[in-house]
C-alpha cells in the first residue's frame, strides 16, 4: 500500500477511536461520581442517562470566545495547548491492539513512550509562563516540580517490566506476558498445571510493586486528585489552566482525558497482558484483541476515577515525600529483585 | 546535481536543517530569555529528527527525553522560579564588543568540528537501516561496560558535589534567633497597632 495513504488511514483511525473513548471515560467520570456522592448526575441531555452530556459541554466549550490575555505572550500562549494533545496523541502510535494491530511496533517501544509523554510538562511549563498570571505560573512550576519528581517512578516501574519481559518493544512485552510460565515448571505430580501459570502470567501479579508505583506516578503525571496541586481550585483558581477558554481550553480538557486513556491503555499492556487474555488463541485476538483492550483500560480509567472521589488532595510537601522517600526506593528496590529473580529462574 | 534533487532524503534534510540552523540563531539573538529556550527545544527537536534520517532511532528520543524532557524544562523551571519577564529585557542586549566574542568564539568551534568530522568519516555512506537498540545495549554493556561506568561514577559525583554545594546545613541557634526575631517583629507590631 502507498505510505502516505497508510499513515492517512492509521492516524485518522486512532483520532476516531481514541477521542470517543476520551468522551466515554468524560461521561464515565460524570456519572460514577454522581453515584459515589448518592447523586443522579447528567439526566437530561440526549435522553436516557443524559448520555449525550460529554458532547453537549464538549460544543459549548468550542462555542465560547478563544480569549488571549492582553498582557500573555500571544504566540507562546496559542502554541501551549497543541504541545500538551501532542504529548499524549503520540503515544497511540505504538500501542498495540491486536497481534498484528499496531500502528507502528517500535524497536524501543517503551522508550519512546517516556519521551514523548514527558513533551507535555514543556506545554504545562509554557502555558503557565505565557498566560502573564501568578496563578497561571505558580500552577505551571507545581505542574513541573510534581511531573519531574514523578517521571522518575515511572521510569523505574516501566524497567523492571521491560527487564522481566526482556524488551522494549511493547508487542514482545504483551507476547512475554502470554507465554511466559512461572519457573518453567510444567507439571507437578503428573498433573498439567500450564493453566495456572497463564492465569498469573500477566506483570501485574509478579510486579504488584510495579503495578502500584506505576499507577500512583501516571495519577501523578496527569494532575488528577489526590495530585491535582497544579489545578488546585481552592487556592490557585485553576492553576495553568487559568486564562484558557473556548477551543484551546477544550484542547487541553480533552487532552487530559486522552492522556488518562493512553496512560491506561500503556499500564494495561505493561502489565495486565494488553490485547491477549488466557486461552484465548492469536486467529481470535486479531478480532477480539481490541475489545479485551478496551475493557482492560476502562477498568484502570475507573480505577482512576474512584480514586479521584475517594481521598483528598494531597499537600505539596507530602506529594513530594511519596515521591521520593517511597516509590523511587521501591521502584530501585524492585527492579534488583527482578533482576535477581530473572537470572536465577 | 540531479542526484541530489532526485532523493528524498536530501529534501527532508533541508527542511530539517533549515529551521533547526534559525531557531540555534534565534535562541541566541532573542531579547526575551523564555523565547530563547523555546527556540533551543526547536533545534534539539531539528537534531533528534536529523538523528532519525540516520536510523538512530535510540540517539533521538534520548535527546527527547533527556534535553527537552528533562533539561529544558529544568531551564525553564530555573528561570521561571527566580525572575521570568514577559516582553523585551533591555539587559540582554550585548555591546557589540562581547556581539565579537561571542561570533569568533562559536566560528572557532563551528570550524573545529567540521574538520574533525570531515577529517573523521570523510565520505563514508550512511547505511539507511535503523540501528537496533538491542546492539546499542550490547556494545555499552559488553565492549564499552568500563567506560560506562566511569561515566556513571563521574556523574554520581558532580550530583553529590552539587547537592554539597547547593545545601545549607541549618546552623547551631539558627532557629533560636529566627524564633526571637519573630517574637521581636509581633511585639513591634503591636507596639505600633498600640500607638494608632
Amino acid at each position: 500500500m502507498n505510505f502516505w495513504l497508510e499513515l492517512l488511514i492509521k492516524v485518522g483511525l486512532a483520532l476516531a477511536i481514541m477521542l470517543p473513548v476520551a468522551l466515554v471515560v468524560i461521561f464515565g467520570e460524570l456519572k460514577i461520581s454522581a453515584h459515589m456522592q448518592s447523586r443522579v448526575g447528567p439526566y437530561f441531555a440526549g435522553g436516557r442517562w443524559g448520555w449525550a452530556q460529554p458532547l453537549a459541554d464538549g460544543l459549548k466549550f468550542m462555542q465560547k470566545e478563544d480569549l488571549v490575555p492582553a498582557d500573555a505572550d500571544d504566540r507562546v500562549y496559542k502554541l501551549a495547548p497543541y504541545i500538551v494533545l501532542m504529548g499524549t496523541l503520540a503515544l497511540y502510535v505504538v500501542i498495540p491492539i491486536g497481534p498484528d494491530a499496531v500502528a507502528r511496533d517500535l524497536d524501543l517501544g517503551v522508550f519512546y513512550v517516556l519521551a514523548v509523554s514527558s513533551l507535555s510538562t514543556l506545554g504545562v511549563l509554557m502555558a503557565g509562563w505565557s498566560s502573564a498570571n501568578k496563578y497561571s505560573l505558580i500552577g505551571g512550576l507545581r505542574a513541573a516540580a510534581q511531573l519531574i519528581a514523578y517521571e522518575l517512578p515511572l521510569v523505574l516501574a516501566v524497567i523492571a517490566v521491560a527487564v522481566q519481559a526482556g524488551s522494549l518493544s511493547l508487542n514482545d512485552i504483551v507476547n512475554a506476558q502470554a507465554s511466559f510460565h512461572l519457573f518453567g515448571v510444567e507439571s507437578i505430580l503428573g498433573r498439567d498445571v500450564t493453566w495456572i501459570s497463564s492465569l498469573i502470567s500477566p506483570f501485574m501479579i509478579l510486579q504488584i510493586v510495579g503495578l502500584v508505583i506505576f499507577l500512583v506516578a501516571s495519577l501523578a503525571e496527569l494532575s488528577r486528585i489526590p495530585f491535582d496541586m497544579p489545578i488546585a481550585e481552592s487556592e490557585l483558581t485553576m492553576g495553568y489552566l487559568t486564562e484558557y477558554s473556548g477551543l484551546r481550553f477544550t484542547m487541553f480538557f480533552l487532552g487530559e482525558y486522552a492522556g488518562l486513556v493512553s496512560m491506561a491503555a500503556i499500564a494495561a499492556t505493561l502489565f495486565m497482558g494488553g490485547y491477549s487474555f488466557p486461552g484465548v488463541s492469536e486467529d481470535v485476538l486479531n478480532f477480539l484483541g481490541p475489545v479485551i483492550l478496551l475493557s482492560k483500560v476502562m477498568f484502570i480509567a475507573f480505577v482512576f476515577i474512584w480514586l479521584r472521589w475517594t481521598f483528598p488532595r494531597l499537600r505539596e510537601d507530602q506529594l513530594q515525600t511519596i515521591a521520593w522517600k517511597w516509590l523511587i526506593p521501591a521502584g530501585l528496590i524492585n527492579i534488583v529483585a527482578t533482576a535477581i529473580f530473572k537470572v536465577a529462574f | 546535481m540531479t542526484d541530489w534533487i532526485t532523493s528524498p532524503e536530501n529534501w527532508a534534510f533541508v527542511l530539517i536543517a533549515v529551521p533547526m540552523v534559525f531557531a540555534a540563531f534565534r535562541a541566541v539573538t532573542s531579547p526575551n530569555v523564555v523565547h530563547s529556550v523555546l527556540f533551543l527545544v526547536v533545534a534539539l527537536a531539528a537534531s533528534a529528527a536529523l538523528f532519525l534520517l540516520l536510523g538512530a532511532e535510540f540517539v533521538a528520543w534520548t535527546v527527547v527525553l533527556v534535553y527537552i524532557g528533562a533539561i529544558i524544562v529544568l531551564f525553564l523551571f530555573g528561570i521561571m522560579i527566580t525572575r521570568a519577564p514577559l516582553g523585551v529585557e533591555t539587559e540582554l542586549s550585548h555591546s557589540n564588543q562581547t556581539k565579537l566574542g561571542a561570533a569568533i568564539v562559536s566560528g572557532a568551534l563551528f570550524a573545529l568540528i567540521t574538520v574533525t568530522t570531515i577529517q573523521g568519516f570523510g565520505d563514508a555512506e550512511v547505511t539507511a537501516s535503523p540501528t537496533r537498540t538491542v546492539e546499542i545495549g550490547e556494545s555499552i554493556f559488553q565492549r564499552f561496560v568500563i567506560p560506562f561506568e566511569v561515566v556513571s561514577v563521574v556523574l554520581l559525583a558532580a550530583l553529590i558535589g552539587g547537592i554539597v554545594l547547593a545545601r545549607r546545613d541549618p546552623v547551631e541557634g539558627d532557629e533560636a534567633e529566627r524564633s526571637a526575631m519573630g517574637s521581636a517583629q509581633s511585639a513591634n507590631l503591636t507596639a505600633e497597632g498600640g500607638e494608632a
